[in-house]
């Protein structure tokens, strides 16, 4: 008799193509656009025209006797309407006053997009004009208007941090630097614009079908914000075109969507135009930034004092607590024995900004980087030496609390530099600076710290697993994480395959449905590999143990001696085949046991919520990354060319080799926009470029050569060691430009976006002046 | 409403008759009225590319086309492509080299390439990011759609 036998064969690392990948390639993906329900109405907003006005008087009337015209409203109509955001500052439809461009004050549905556009310009609005506020530091002058009544000193929040002695640090110091940045609004430009679906069903059951990035959440604001049960509401997230972060708090549109489908109980369907899309979506945070760092002469780093002035816009969201995140750099990416943070966010009447990819950490890290820089050079030491010489090692607890179990951050730095020839090539260039000829060449390098397991913000930063195999061995893994393209599905059942020894294609992941998923806090924090996955493990090991004892009563092996693999039963020394896995499942559902094998799990880190001084190891695991940069500047033009990457990264374990290259690229070639391409112009409140046209996202043909390198640190918490990798490889971009900049022209800019007219501007500070 | 006009063109191989509003764009005629929605609408303004199709053997944005312009036409979208099985090896090579994200881009840059193929079927690297300047992608950083499309032309510079 010939016995089949099966080797061991792993998924882990492989070059795994993205599941829904067939379908999104072939058109057949339904993004929220896409989906029509039957019935369905169309939402269009009327927004503000002016920037800062109480508002006398709307009249609708026209607007409601426009034939095909549903429903008309206005805060009036609302009276329930409850406020919105992360200060509850921020109701969807504003009654008293406008405070910003983008402001809501009526909404219509009616029977086509055309017709609710129509009724829009039928309403007629009264305003009266108030006194403005543009940049945040007249915010804090005596007398300031103020834009929100109950803010009497247009303070929105306050972030305050230290640990050690600053004053201390300063008076051991050799060298004391201090320097202010700049850092200027983007927007996260997802392909996909903004929608929603809101619908009622004939018992007051509401069902949304929302780009959300964060269900759970979300479905216990809506339920505040209308006064229902949680219970009453639905949230199903058809595949979203883009997230990075941009989804993660509500806003306006939705209550109004779900107001508008209350007014006219019908369903109905809100869709953003792209300008819409710029005006009205959270941007970056813009921050001013100053940073005094101090040195001893043997480069060890003595105290770092930040103080940060965020725009909060008009009203709070995400952006407002970006700080968070800051203050970890500056306490904790090098060891530094004295820190003290202080962060202001300020009411204008500028945009607001809300949560994206890096969560305040490019601000942050542009601002350290370039100290770094400056630091070495003033006491004559090697950057690169110096940044060892203040990096962080596995083991250390850093001054605010953070506990680096693994830390490949010295091997980041090293492998970067080695691979990119970093000090010789900055030894030539900064050389050849004085030279003949306009085009310089310069390498910068940068290095980032973030939240790799997680991070407890909220009472729980858990996610839930159902998991169950049909009589086929089919999997289907119910998953809380959210899919915003960042490939967590295919991650999962990889996973998931790991434990059951099934084949890709036996997997299902359910991921969109709260009624049917279990909670999860959202994808944020690049948390889903490391918590969801987790999670998954945790269900599959659970139906593994099922299967595996099942199979050990039968087969008279111990169940320690089976495996699982390709869909079969096996002996685990030789895999020798016992039976086919189905065949098990199959005798386990139709015997006397009549079992099936469904399993839950929920995975919470073990990781502290921080305390009041921002205090704790607030995430299961860390990620590192060191980015090294080589451009050319155009000194006559102004024109910087982002030539080649390197980057080096710590991700714990490359789970899925083909979706992690494609995080980093991605997150490179949006760091370069931040540094380079974009900026959404803001001027006395108004955006000024609110398109493709104005507003330059990177092209295929500007993207650099990229040269990635992970570091495995096999991190004991993560999923098969992996750390969360999501943000990280837009965070150093900006700051290691900087310093090429600077390493080609000599001249250091401290303000972004480097696109011509800035670096043009900086290197000849005279002729720009002339000019004027 | 508005003046409506009838139309037949040859869409996806089938003859297609249709009434439109003559201010309806292409990209809303094939969306709303056909309810083909693998071409997507991203900015309206022909600067993402997401709604690329191809007419006539050129390669269009269709928010920038009036619907009535179809008249006479052969217009070929996503779904055409998609049951092409001359396709296929394109659309195989976006999924085995991770092209594809959050996919919104992905149907555009399927018919931007498909069309850049046809006119030049060894394209090399750099004429294969040229042929995709027009297409915005958020998410991936082009390089891997750069590396399925160079798959296909065989370029190895
Ligand atoms: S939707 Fe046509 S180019 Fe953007
Ligand atoms: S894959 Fe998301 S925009 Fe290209």
């Amino acid at each position: 008799m010939t016995t089949k036998t099966i080797e061991k064969n792993s998924l882990i690392g492989r070059r795994i193509p993205k599941m829904d990948a067939p379908d999104k390639a072939s058109g057949k993906t339904r993004y929220i656009g896409d989906l029509n329900v039957s019935g369905q109405l169309y939402g269009k907003i009327l927004r503000s025209g002016r920037i800062h006005a109480r508002i006398v008087r709307i009249d609708t009337s026209k607007a409601k006797a426009l034939p095909g015209v549903h429903a008309v409203i206005t805060a009036a109509d609302v009276p329930d309407q409850r406020p919105i955001g992360v200060n509850k500052d921020h109701m969807p439809l504003k009654g008293d006053k406008v405070r910003s461009q983008r402001d809501e004050i009526a909404a219509v549905a009616a029977d086509s997009e055309e017709i609710a556009e129509e009724a829009l310009k039928l309403i007629e609005v009264e305003y009266e004009d108030l006194p403005t506020i543009f940049d945040p530091r007249d915010a804090l002058k005596p007398g300031a208007p103020l834009i929100n009544d109950f803010k009497k000193d247009n303070v929105a929040m306050v972030f305050d941090y230290s640990h050690g002695d600053v004053a201390q640090g300063e008076a051991e110091s050799d060298v004391v630097i201090e320097d202010s940045f700049e850092l200027h609004y983007v927007t996260h430009c997802c392909m996909g614009v903004s929608g929603v679906i809101a619908e009622f069903d004939a018992s007051g059951n509401l069902l949304l079908y929302s780009n959300t990035q964060v269900p759970f959440l979300h479905k216990r604001e809506f339920a505040e914000l209308l006064n229902i049960d949680p219970g009453r509401i639905r949230i199903i997230q058809p595949p979203i075109g883009g997230g990075f972060g941009s989804k993660l708090d509500i806003y306006p549109f939705e209550p109004i969507a779900i107001f508008l489908a209350r007014a006219t109980k019908r369903p109905v369907k809100l869709m953003f135009t792209r300008e819409e899309e710029f005006l009205a979506s959270p941007t970056r945070q813009p921050v001013i930034l100053t940073l005094r760092s101090g040195v001893r002469k043997d480069g060890s780093l003595t105290f770092r004092t930040v103080d940060t002035l965020h725009d909060n816009g008009a009203y709070t969201s995400w952006g407002a607590t970006t700080p968070f995140v800051m203050m970890q750099t500056f306490s904790s990416l090098y060891r530094v024995e004295h820190c003290l943070y202080k962060t202001t966010a300020v009411y204008t009447n500028n945009p607001y900004a809300g949560s994206f990819r890096g969560y305040g950490n490019l601000q942050a890290t542009f601002a350290i980087e370039q100290h770094m820089d400056k630091l070495a050079e003033a006491i004559g030491m090697d950057p690169l030496e110096f940044r060892l010489k203040n990096a962080q090692e596995a083991g250390e607890v850093t001054g605010q609390g953070m506990h680096f179990k693994t830390c490949g951050f010295k091997d980041c730095i090293t492998t970067a530099a080695e691979r990119s020839d970093y000090q010789a090539k900055r030894r030539a260039y900064k050389a050849a600076q004085g030279a003949p000829g306009s085009v310089k060449r310069g390498v910068g390098i940068a290095s980032m710290l973030h939240v790799g397991g997680g991070a407890k913000i909220y009472p729980s930063d858990g996610c839930g697993t159902i998991l169950k195999l049909d009589d086929f061995a089919h999997v289907t893994v119910m998953t809380g994480a959210s899919e915003i393209g960042q490939g967590s599905e295919t991650v999962l059942a990889q996973l998931v395959c790991e434990e059951l020894g099934v084949p890709l294609g036996s997997v299902t992941v359910v991921n969109n449905d709260t009624d049917i998923t279990p909670w999860d806090v959202g994808v944020h924090a690049s948390r889903t590999t490391f918590i969801a996955g987790n999670s998954a493990i945790g269900a599959a090991r659970k139906a593994r143990d099922k299967i595996l004892n099942a199979a050990a009563k039968v087969s008279n092996l111990a169940a320690g001696d089976l495996d699982l693999r390709d869909g079969f039963i096996v002996r685990a020394s030789d895999g020798q085949v016992i039976m086919p896995l189905a065949k098990m499942l199959r005798s386990l559902h139709f015997s006397d046991k009549a079992e099936l094998v469904m399993t839950t799990h929920y995975y919470e880190p073990p990781s502290v919520h921080q305390d009041k001084g921002f205090k704790g190891d607030v995430s299961a695991a860390y990620a590192w990354a060191t980015q090294v940069v080589e451009v050319e500047v155009d000194t006559d033009t102004g024109i910087v060319t982002l030539l080649k990457v390197w980057a080096a990264h710590d991700v714990g374990r490359v789970l899925n080799r083909l979706g992690i290259e494609g995080q980093i690229e991605g997150g490179i070639v949006m760091g370069q926009g931040y540094a380079i391409t974009e900026t959404l112009m803001i001027e006395n409140g108004v955006c000024k470029n609110p398109n493709f046209r104005d507003y330059k996202l990177v092209t295929a043909p500007e993207i650099p050569e990229m040269d990635i390198t992970f570091i495995e640190t096999m991190d004991g918490e993560g999923p098969q060691g992996a750390k969360g990798v999501g943000e990280a490889p837009a965070i150093c971009m900006a700051a290691a430009v900087a310093n090429a900049i600077e390493n080609a022209t000599g001249t250091r800019i401290y303000k972004l976006p480097f696109t011509p007219e800035n670096v043009y501007r900086a290197l000849h500070p005279a002729l720009a002046e002339a000019a004027e | 409403m508005s003046l409506t006009r009838e139309i037949a063109f040859t869409l996806n191989g089938s003859l297609r008759n249709v009434t439109v509003p003559v201010t309806m764009t292409a990209l809303a005629m094939l969306r709303d009225v056909l309810r083909l929605t693998g071409t997507k609408y991203g900015c309206g303004e022909g600067e993402c590319g997401a709604c690329t199709i191809i007419v006539d053997g050129r390669s269009v944005n269709a928010c920038l086309m009036f619907a009535v312009d179809c008249d006479g036409r052969t217009v070929t979208t996503i779904e055409g492509v998609a049951a092409d099985e001359a396709s296929e090896p394109l659309r195989q090579a976006m999924v085995d080299n991770g092209a594809v994200q959050c996919g919104f881009c992905t149907p555009g840059m399927v018919m931007q390439s498909t069309w850049l193929l046809e006119q030049n079927p060894h394209a090399s690297r750099d004429e294969i990011k040229r042929g995709l300047e027009g297409n915005l992608c958020r998410c991936t950083g082009y390089k891997k759609l750069i590396d399925a499309v160079a798959a296909v032309s065989g370029t190895n510079q």
